[in-house]
């Protein structure tokens, strides 16, 4: 069995072992937990060894026979655009289950958060390595239970609000995406008389322009809802507030990409048309996010929904990269999701320590921080400056080529018929580029009336409010490693997607071409896939002046 | 005897057990009515399977029976459980899903 | 290889990095020497390669240091790749060796300065990593590694502004100075993105060669302006915020809540000269537009004279000095705005010592003051603090422009350069005379006020309370020793860049000699225009501090006072700094952050949260409440209706299917219909009608019918049959053709 099925199942694995460990036993549970998050992080690693970053397709696929009647394949495979997102993902479970505040203030039921963190990467790994719809499907749902339950149980004072809203917003979406999916499976049985939901197949299938157009929003619905893109983000500051730590960081880390990673995956290889139709109210949408975002955080007197706000506003940088079609756009889109994940994940471990120490994640509740626990204030400083996206931390790589891509897309644009915009990417990227300002005000302000200023509330200065130590400052030590790293030294990844992200556009720019030739005509299998393994030039970055 | 006739009785049977499950607000005479549906049931099948001559109506009358007996052990402890935390088996009373 | 221009940058990144990690639990000593050597090795190594290395690389256009490629994307002519490297020609090579030389005088003064400061390993921690992240900023090889040791400088600067973050001002004025900047940055950014879109690179040396008058930089843009004029203007909003130019000024007078060893590095000598820096590294993308050269120099004229007027009522020592460096930095821009590239350097250089000094004597002052920075309570100070005094003067004379010191030769080359450039077209020539003038104001405040603070300070009799009369006290040696080298440089830095030319050596003037491969040929300023400038520059400085002594020598005078009383309004709009702060914050701040507030509660929490998702869940709701109508929660009536529906479906499936069939029989014009089951006759009572498709229809109890057609055609023959008894009926028809 492939690596690829080994790091899916083996949080499955682990978790079943869990479930046979008695109650009382909950230092086992987490070391178990945790041992099981290592060791999947461990052997995804060895994926990085066997990744050919010359190649554009997928590789070292798993494929295996599910439902033969239905066509159904347990069909996995890796490129240099789903690989460092799974790596991000068994990346930061183990983070995450090592921090003792992964489970919030409600410290009950120890086991089954351990169960459902597992379960949840096994669904979140699934789904990002997942090659046939059916089977993405399957795991795309399957990441959504134990989410709700993590803040359903483990949660805040309004956590069946919150959980409700989220289930139910998230519900809307991937059921309008079910939808999309059994169309394509019986479109595809059409055109070709044979039944299959594998991706590789499926994204081949050129559809007429109306239902292309329908289910790109089905999809497109589904995945901005995760992302989220304004106006479907008000699920999120609640779910945030309300989810107990390890949920928050692995919400905002690695759940909100789902969002980005299906619009490159799947919503715009599969529909090209309707992509180039709706990139500019898309586009329009991220970057109303990115400064709405902006002006929430900015608003917010609670730590968690401010940082819940900035998610908003920095995953509008990574869709307005993707509707850039530049490389540097969607190089910079993925990036800035990886680093969102780092930076906001340890944004969340330390609100959800302040919240652990005091009970509160009011602002106006703290100050003068930095004089009690200089060394946490230090590693939050590093934090907060990543996502203010301080070059040499790793937002500012992300955001400089987003904005990079967007400011010079007019030609791709143009490329991809939408020549009545020409002054729209340039607009686009000035208007987001304010976030540079917004992002330093509210992340700044919160920075400030947590740490600096006389520490006035007698609760700070309680003997309990313990600076980090032990397993605390391997978390945060480990996160602003990680963000510095990925800051100073980010071609290693950016070299490894290179080539799918070229494919993607070349591709992208063939399809296109195909579905304006046949806008009217029935179904057909375009020749050959977007994962077809050729590395065609890109498809256009900047330039002169059309 | 015709085959009809054990139909008809059997017909009968099940109205009957229909009525009492329907009609009546005591659990206890609710569970024997169903029993009476079953049994009702258990006659059908064994006046066809004596009219067509084949076995196999026979085998699903035990079937049946067995599923009666455990059904009325489950039931039974329902009501015994109903019974002590309500003090009644008026099953007017046991209505946690009315508002 | 042992020489490296990485390890310039990075020997102060590992100081801070060691001080970061280990610095709470070392003794202050060995802080204070990790601190200190880190940046005195950097300097030896930036010494090494400016004095023996540069010379021999300079035709190569510097010494280059590639560390590893940074990020790279795309392919062909669009690719954009970004090395993490450095390079040192003339120019951040004298950078380098003004960062690190006064960044180590600065740190031994800071050691002095700091000692009763408990945190004091955090204090040189941020120290260190700012001289590394300025290093970067001059030694950037593009635009981007500048850009990162630009972000750099501002964080430190936001940390050591706010260093004594209990108190909640110094945070706020840190805060303030790193949003100010981030909004110079974000016009720098976009800057950086048409420099790369219609330049194609971003390498320092790739831009120089690409902006020439052919390249795609002069296709117009837009408002009739051409790319380069744009990305110029993009570029100098950068500069605007980091050099604290109008209308971005508002953060350097509020970074004096720092420590002053950070005043005289970050706010005065270093961080702040970083946007001339920058205009001056692209000199060439400027050249191009000089209607944007217009702007910076106007901006920079502009900001000087508007700098010192604010600097004649301002009575806290380091806000005096603040707005000076303002001020003064406007002089550089004025300098490189009229294409006198060499001149606003040159400034930078002398005004590097003068000014650090000044901060310096500051911090000395205030130090033997206990802390307190109230000039209308200091006075005749010159006895008590010798040492401090006599520096004080030197750089006193050299920022007013007192021959033979620093500052006179090179303010009078900007001046002078003002008046005689010609990079301005014919539309535009104006410019230069009016900056010229413009400075000379400038110059003329800036020796009122610089005579100001030095008479109120240092002459007359004190007017200190007794009880700090009492404890004033010379700085320890620690602190002196920086400052008398401060001094010797502030006193002999200005001859490095005599006009030579005036005496038929133009080799004397060694900066632009120095700079001529980089920043291109020195401009020409006529004998005439160079004397005449000489005498009124000159003038102009005897002439403020004679002014200034009438207001101020020995204390408060009566015109001082006549003057406060005539126009008091006017004084106190002077002395609130034009209310600069409070306008912006009236007409930005406050309405942004009401606007955010209103659209949080009106459009997140109203109209999305409650209008359209709580909606959508309200008609769910309502559909909900409908269906539980029929959901009662008592299982005989569902199973009532159940055994009801279980009947109906017993019916209404049980019922036999209507026997018919159709079979037609053509025979000429008339066919022959039988609608019988075929088989066994039909018991059952059934209507059959018969629709020939003529217009005639004919109904009846016998399934068969005869009939003839009028005339020969295709007819659609339909047979219905009904089913009276189960209350079903089955249709039927076929084509027929009749001839």
């Amino acid at each position: 069995m492939g690596v690829l099925a080994w790091i899916t199942l083996l949080p499955i694995a682990g978790a079943a072992l869990v479930m046979l460990v008695p109650r009382e036993e909950e230092a086992i549970h987490r070391g178990l937990g945790f041992g099981t998050a290592l060791i999947t992080f461990l052997i995804s690693l060895l994926i990085l060894g066997d990744f050919d970053a010359a190649q554009a397709g997928f590789q070292l696929q798993v494929d295996k026979v599910w439902i033969a009647p239905l066509g159904v394949h347990f069909h996995l495979g890796v490129d240099g655009i789903s690989l460092w997102l799974v790596l991000l993902t068994t990346f930061l479970m183990p983070l995450t289950l090592l921090s003792p505040q992964a489970i919030g203030i409600r410290n009950i039921r120890v086991r089954e958060f351990i169960v459902a963190m597992l379960l949840l990467e096994a669904g979140m790994v699934g789904a990002f390595l997942a090659l046939d719809l059916f089977v993405f499907y399957v795991f795309w749902e399957l990441m959504l239970i134990p989410m709700y339950f993590i803040i359903g149980i483990w949660g805040g004072e309004r956590r069946l609000y919150a959980s409700i809203k989220f289930v139910i917003y998230t519900l809307v979406g991937s059921l309008l995406m079910l939808v999309a999916i059994l169309y394509l499976y019986v479109q595809y049985h059409a055109a070709t008389g044979g039944y299959s939901f594998d991706y590789v197949e499926l994204s081949r299938l050129t559809l007429p322009q109306i239902p292309q157009l329908l289910c790109f929003c089905a999809f497109a619905l589904a995945f901005a809802i995760k992302i989220p893109l304004f106006p479907l983000h008000t699920w999120l500051p609640d779910a945030h507030v309300e989810a107990p730590t390890g949920g928050s960081v692995i919400l905002a880390g690695v759940m909100l990409k789902f969002g980005t990673y299906g619009f490159l995956r799947f919503a715009w290889p599969m529909f090209p048309l309707a992509a180039a139709e709706m990139a500019v109210p898309i586009s329009i949408l991220a970057v109303i996010g990115i400064i709405f975002g902006a002006f929430m955080a900015y608003v917010q007197d609670d730590a968690k929904k401010l940082v819940a706000y900035s998610s908003v506003s920095h995953l509008g940088f990574a869709v307005l990269g993707i509707v850039s079609l530049t490389e540097a756009g969607v190089q910079g889109a993925l990036y800035q999701m990886l680093a969102h994940g780092i930076s906001t994940g340890g944004l969340f471990l330390g609100v959800g320590l302040l919240y652990d120490r005091r009970h509160s994640r009011k602002l106006a509740d703290f100050g003068g921080l930095w004089a009690r626990t200089p060394v946490f204030a230090a590693c939050f400083l590093v934090i907060v400056l990543a996502s203010v996206g301080l070059p040499g931390l790793c937002g500012f790589i992300g955001e400089f080529l987003v904005l990079l891509g967007t400011f010079t897309a007019q030609k791709t644009w143009v490329g991809v018929g939408l020549a009545h915009y020409l002054w729209g990417p340039k607009i686009l990227a000035i208007l987001s580029a304010t976030a540079v300002i917004l992002s330093a005000m509210y992340l700044l302000n919160m920075f400030q009336k947590l740490m600096f200023g006389p520490i006035d509330k007698p609760e700070n200065k309680a003997a309990s409010f313990r600076d980090i130590h032990g397993r605390e400052i391997w978390v945060f030590g480990i996160v602003i490693v990680t963000a510095l790293v990925m800051g100073i030294w980010p071609k290693p990844i950016l070299d490894r997607s290179e080539k799918s992200v070229q494919a993607f556009l070349s591709s992208y720019t063939e399809r296109l071409k195909d579905s304006h030739r046949n806008r009217d005509a029935p179904p057909h299998l375009f020749p050959a896939g977007p994962a077809a393994g050729v590395a065609a030039p890109p498809a256009g970055g900047g330039g002169a002046q059309p | 005897m015709p085959t009809s006739y054990y139909l008809t009785l059997s017909f009968v049977l099940f109205l009957v057990g229909t009525g009492g499950v329907l009609l009546r607000r005591n659990a206890l005479i609710v569970l024997m009515g169903i029993e009476l549906q079953l049994n009702a049931g258990n006659l059908a099948l064994l006046a066809f399977s004596r009219a067509l001559g084949d076995q196999k109506g026979h085998a699903f009358a035990f079937v049946i029976i067995a599923l009666a007996a455990a059904e009325a052990a489950v039931g039974l402890a329902i009501l015994v459980a109903l019974f002590r935390s309500r003090q009644t088996i008026n099953l007017d009373e046991a209505s946690l899903m009315k508002r | 290889m042992l020489f490296n221009l990485r390890l310039i940058p990075l020997m102060p990144f590992i100081g801070a990095a060691l001080l970061m990690l280990f610095g709470r639990r070392w003794k202050r000593d060995t802080v204070v020497l990790v601190a200190a050597g880190a940046v005195l090795a950097s300097c030896f190594v930036a010494v090494d390669a400016f004095f023996t290395r540069l010379p021999e690389a300079a035709e190569f256009g510097g010494l280059t240091d590639v560390v590893w490629t940074w990020f790279n994307v795309g392919s062909g002519d669009t690719a954009l790749k970004v090395d993490l490297a450095f390079r040192m020609d003339a120019l951040s090579g004298l950078l380098c060796l003004i960062i690190t030389f006064i960044g180590f005088l600065i740190h031994v003064y800071a050691a002095g300065y700091m000692a009763d400061e408990p945190d004091y390993a955090r204090f040189f921690a941020y120290l260190n990593l700012f001289c590394g992240a300025m290093l970067v900023l001059v030694l950037g090889d593009n635009l981007p590694v500048m850009f990162v040791g630009w972000e750099g400088v501002g964080l430190c600067s936001y940390l050591l502004i706010g260093f004594w973050y209990t108190d909640k001002a110094n945070a706020d004025a840190g805060k303030k100075a790193f949003i100010t900047n981030r909004i110079g940055d974000f016009g720098f950014l976009l800057g950086i993105f048409l420099l790369f879109q219609y330049g194609g690179s971003l390498n320092f040396p790739e831009i120089t060669a690409g902006a020439t008058p052919s390249s795609a930089l002069m296709q117009p843009f837009w408002l009739g302006q051409p790319v380069a004029f744009w990305a110029a203007v993009l570029l100098f909003v950068g500069a605007c915020g980091k050099s604290a130019q109008i209308p971005l000024y508002v953060w350097l007078p509020d970074a004096m809540a720092g420590p002053t060893p950070v005043s005289a590095l970050i706010h005065a000598a270093t961080m702040v000269t970083a946007g001339v820096y920058m205009v001056a590294r692209l000199h060439a993308v400027y050249l191009l537009a000089p209607a944007a050269m217009a702007i910076v120099a106007i901006v920079g004229a502009a900001t000087a004279v508007f700098a010192a007027v604010i600097g004649f009522a301002q009575n806290d020592f380091k806000k005096v000095l603040a707005y000076s460096t303002v001020s003064q930095l406007g002089f550089m821009f004025a300098g490189v705005g009229t294409a006198n590239f060499d001149g606003g350097i040159f400034h930078l250089f002398t005004h590097a010592f003068f000014k650090a000094g000044l901060f310096l004597c500051a911090g000395s002052v205030m130090h033997a003051m206990s802390g307190s920075g109230d000039i209308t309570r200091m006075g005749g100070l010159a006895k008590k603090i010798p040492w401090t005094h006599g520096v004080f003067l030197v750089c006193w004379l050299a920022i007013c422009g007192i021959p033979i010191f620093s500052g006179f030769f090179s303010k009078d080359a900007i001046i002078a350069g003002a008046f005689a450039t010609k990079v301005y077209p014919e539309n535009l020539a104006w410019v230069g005379k009016l900056v010229a003038f413009m400075l000379m104001a400038a110059a003329l405040g800036t020796a009122f006020y610089m005579s100001r603070l030095y008479y109120l300070v240092f002459t007359g009799p004190s007017r200190a309370e007794p009880e700090i009369q009492h404890h004033i006290h010379e700085s320890p040696g620690v602190m002196v020793g920086p400052l008398v080298l401060l001094a010797i440089g502030a006193a002999l830095g200005g001859f490095v860049g005599i006009p030579g030319a005036l005496v038929e050596h133009p080799e004397l003037n060694v900066i632009a000699h120095l700079f001529e491969p980089v920043l291109g040929p020195e401009l020409e300023v006529s004998h005439g225009v160079e004397i005449a400038f000489i005498v009124i520059s000159t003038a102009l400085a005897v002439g403020g501090m004679l002014l200034a002594w009438a207001f101020y020598g020995r204390g408060y005078r009566e015109p001082a006072h006549q003057v406060a009383f005539k126009f008091p309004r006017f004084v106190a709009l002077v002395r609130d700094k034009f209310r600069v702060d409070e306008l912006y914050d009236a007409i930005i701040i406050r309405p942004l952050r009401r606007l955010a507030q209103l659209l949080f509660q009106l459009v997140d929490r109203v109209l999305i949260d409650k209008v359209l998702v709580e909606g959508l869940g309200a008609v769910v709701d309502v559909f909900g409440r409908i269906a539980r109508f029929f959901q009662m929660g008592d299982a005989q009536r569902y199973m009532a209706v159940f055994a009801i529906g279980v009947a109906a479906l017993v019916f209404f499936a049980s019922r036999p299917p209507v026997p018919a069939d159709l079979k037609v029989t053509v025979e000429g014009l008339s066919v022959q219909v039988d609608a019988r089951r075929p088989g066994r006759a039909s018991t059952r009572e059934l209507k059959y009608s018969f629709d020939f498709d003529d217009g005639r229809e004919e109904s009846q109890t016998a399934p068969e019918a005869r009939h003839a057609y009028r005339q020969p055609g295709r007819y659609n023959i339909k047979v219905t049959v009904t089913d009276a008894r189960w209350g079903t009926s089955k249709s039927l028809n076929q084509k027929v053709e009749v001839q």
